[in-house]
């Protein structure tokens, strides 16, 4: 199996899903002629034509909804947002157009739409452009929020994203770009709603997705030295969100640890916390242990922004909690 | 006089749909004050010619309408049957939105009426999407976007203005200045009081059109198509208009004076269009009368079918929220 990187996957996908369906464009800064802020888009402006990979200016909020009135009217829009912290301009048409436009038609319209870009912390950017902002997007009814952490599901979800009647808003980040994993030549595509079991375990269940699963698969081989099996739930769709595959799993390992990259007020983290005490209570040996970023904004200093994020360490630490290991 | 230049049936059609909307947003207000709607219910009242004079220039199957909030009068001039438009006021299943959408959002697909929405100035990149979609699939229509003067400074204007020039889409920007946002006349909140100067910073031609003759809106209207079509431009119009109404049913509009209100009440565009045409010879006080009364029939019927269509059953909130 061909060996690529995470860009490289979502290209492939845009690329495979343009040359299907002539309804499929792309817009957003600097898509076209720079070939995207993080060459994403690479080689598409000389392949398809500025009438399907179309730079705009930087006015996110309008672009977008450019985007969502195309979507309205049969087109396939992928608006790419330079980074997911810039979409809080467009914030208002995302939440009160995109995912409203069905509802309050009496489902006379429906917007499929793609806005993707990346989301999360980087390095060494301070409080603006360090930001997971997920929540208060999966906190809206009406869109779909889809969150790989490799570049095989990255593509299998992005073709599907594609090709959903929705409004999706699919996170990728900057520092995932260049990680590589194996993605098959031939065709595939993943749905969105399922979760994967990226590692089988009995002992602990940790739940996660997007970028710290990388750090929970490197906290897994540690515990396992210990003596620890965990199992990682990898969620890769926020909403809709795989409830039973957690289920499933906490029913089995009777503990679980949350690792979400977001503040933890009111967060994907908090919310799953809650269904796995909910729906998981007689299962549970242990209260539910969350790791996310430490409620505060983004420091510059390299020390305290990997310190107010998830770490090894920490997650580590939190499976020593539920596992009442001193 | 301008009115001879038309058919008669052309005319009657025009003086139709304004006392449609007419009976229909002073019917509108009386269910208001009973509480069969409720919410924010904004009309129309006195800004007929705008929406009936710019639809009639267009050809549904092709063209393609947005507007904000005070929508009762487009849906109504782009033909959605007044019981569905009157059903959804009242909150019924069998209105155009199945009583999900009410008075702010008016939506009828088939008619190529997209809304109906409700944060102001929100819709104008969605409705230069259209546009967009009408140049990518190189289809003949145009898109007629209004908002009010409310709008005009909100940042997505100015930014899909920019964005409709530099791409050249299909669609007509319309202000419908009614000179008030809310209670705020807009003197108070524009630098420039000609709004038509704004076209001018994205080199879109632009213009003012008088908005209590529906002739003189057509007229325009067909223009502004014209414009768009022959010189590939997109078109900006302000249409000066006036709101008898407060901005919505639970103002009371003291932001202004009797006599001003009493002025405009002489420029009504149902009475000067109809005075227009009696004094062409092309319509009889009877005509009118049996014009107007058969509108009144029309909203009477449209009361008792929502009266008698069923609430949505509770299962209907969680559908139509994804496809």
């Amino acid at each position: 199996m061909a060996v690529i990187t995470f860009r490289e996957a979502i290209r492939q996908a845009i690329d495979e899903e343009m040359a299907r369906d002539e309804r499929v464009f792309l817009m957003g800064e600097e898509v076209a002629e720079y070939n995207g802020a993080y060459k994403v888009s690479q080689g598409l402006l000389d392949k398809y034509g500025p009438k399907r990979v179309i730079d705009t200016p930087i006015t996110e909020a309008s672009f977008s909804g450019i985007g969502i009135g195309a979507a309205m009217a049969g087109l396939r829009p992928i608006v790419e947002w330079m980074t997911f912290n810039f979409s809080l301009l467009a914030y208002d048409q995302v939440v009160n157009n995109a995912a409203k436009m069905r509802h309050m038609s009496g489902g006379q319209v429906s917007i499929p739409i793609v806005f993707r870009g990346p989301n999360g912390p980087a390095e060494y950017l301070s409080s603006q452009h360090s930001q997971a902002l997920q929540s208060i997007y999966a906190h809206v009814p009406g869109l779909i929020v889809v969150a790989p952490g490799t570049p095989y599901d990255a593509k299998g979800l992005l073709k599907s994203s594609i090709r959903n009647d929705n409004p999706v808003l699919f996170l990728e980040a900057e520092l995932m770009y260049s990680w590589k994993g194996e993605v098959p030549e031939e065709e595939y595509l993943i749905p969105i709603g399922k979760a994967d079991v990226k590692r089988e375990g009995r002992d602990v269940t940790i739940v996660t997705y997007s970028k710290p699963l990388r750090l929970v698969e490197q906290a897994a081989q540690q515990l396992a030295e210990m003596g620890v099996d965990a199992e990682i739930i990898d969620l890769r769709t926020i909403k809709p969100l795989d409830e039973e595959a957690i289920y499933r799993s906490v029913r089995k390992t009777n503990r679980c640890v949350i690792v979400d990259e977001t503040w933890p007020f009111a967060s994907v983290a908090s919310h799953v916390g809650w269904l796995v005490l909910r729906n998981c209570f007689d299962y549970l040996d242990a209260p539910v242990e969350l790791v996310t970023s430490e409620d505060v904004p983004m420091p510059y200093n390299h020390t305290l922004e990997l310190e107010v994020q998830p770490t090894v360490k920490k997650i580590i630490d939190a499976v020593k909690k539920v596992m009442y290991i001193r | 006089m301008k009115v001879n230049q038309y058919e008669k049936a052309f005319l009657m059609g025009l003086l139709e749909q304004m006392l449609l909307i007419r009976r229909f947003e002073e019917k509108s207000a009386q269910m208001y004050g009973l509480r069969k709607i409720g919410g924010f219910c904004h009309l129309y009242i006195g800004q007929e010619a705008v929406a009936v004079g710019s639809i009639a220039a267009l050809d549904l199957k092709k063209d393609y309408v947005l507007t904000g909030y005070r929508d009762h009068g487009h849906a109504l001039a782009c033909g959605m049957d007044p019981n569905a438009a009157m059903a959804e006021l009242f909150g019924k299943a069998t209105g155009c939105s199945k009583g999900k959408g009410g008075s702010m959002h008016m939506f009828d697909a088939d008619k190529h009426m997209y809304g109906g929405n409700g944060i102001v100035g929100g819709h104008i990149p969605i409705a230069a999407g259209v546009a967009f979609k009408l140049k990518y699939n190189q289809e003949d229509g145009v898109v007629l976007c209004y908002f009010g003067d409310g709008a005009i400074h909100q940042g997505v204007f100015h930014e899909t203005m920019n964005m409709a020039k530099i791409w050249n889409l299909p669609i007509i920007f319309i202000c419908e200045n009614n000179q008030y946002g809310m209670g705020t006349n807009y003197k108070r909140v524009s630098s420039v009081h000609d709004y038509s100067v704004m076209g001018a910073s994205y080199e879109i031609p632009a213009w003012q059109v008088d908005g209590m003759n529906v002739l003189t809106v057509y007229e325009e209207t067909k223009k502004a198509i014209k414009l768009v079509k022959e010189k590939n431009t997109p078109v900006f119009l302000e249409i000066q208009t006036y709101r008898y109404r407060g901005h919505s049913m639970s103002d009371p509009a003291k932001y202004r004076t009797k006599e001003e209100l009493e002025a405009y009440k002489s420029k009504d565009p149902i009475i000067i269009f109809k005075t227009e045409m009696m004094e062409a010879g092309m319509l009889t006080e009877d005509e009118y009368t049996l014009l107007d009364k058969k509108q009144k029939d029309i909203v009477n019927e449209s009361v008792q079918y929502a009266e008698q269509s069923e609430e949505p059953s509770l299962e209907a909130m969680y559908e139509d929220i994804y496809a």
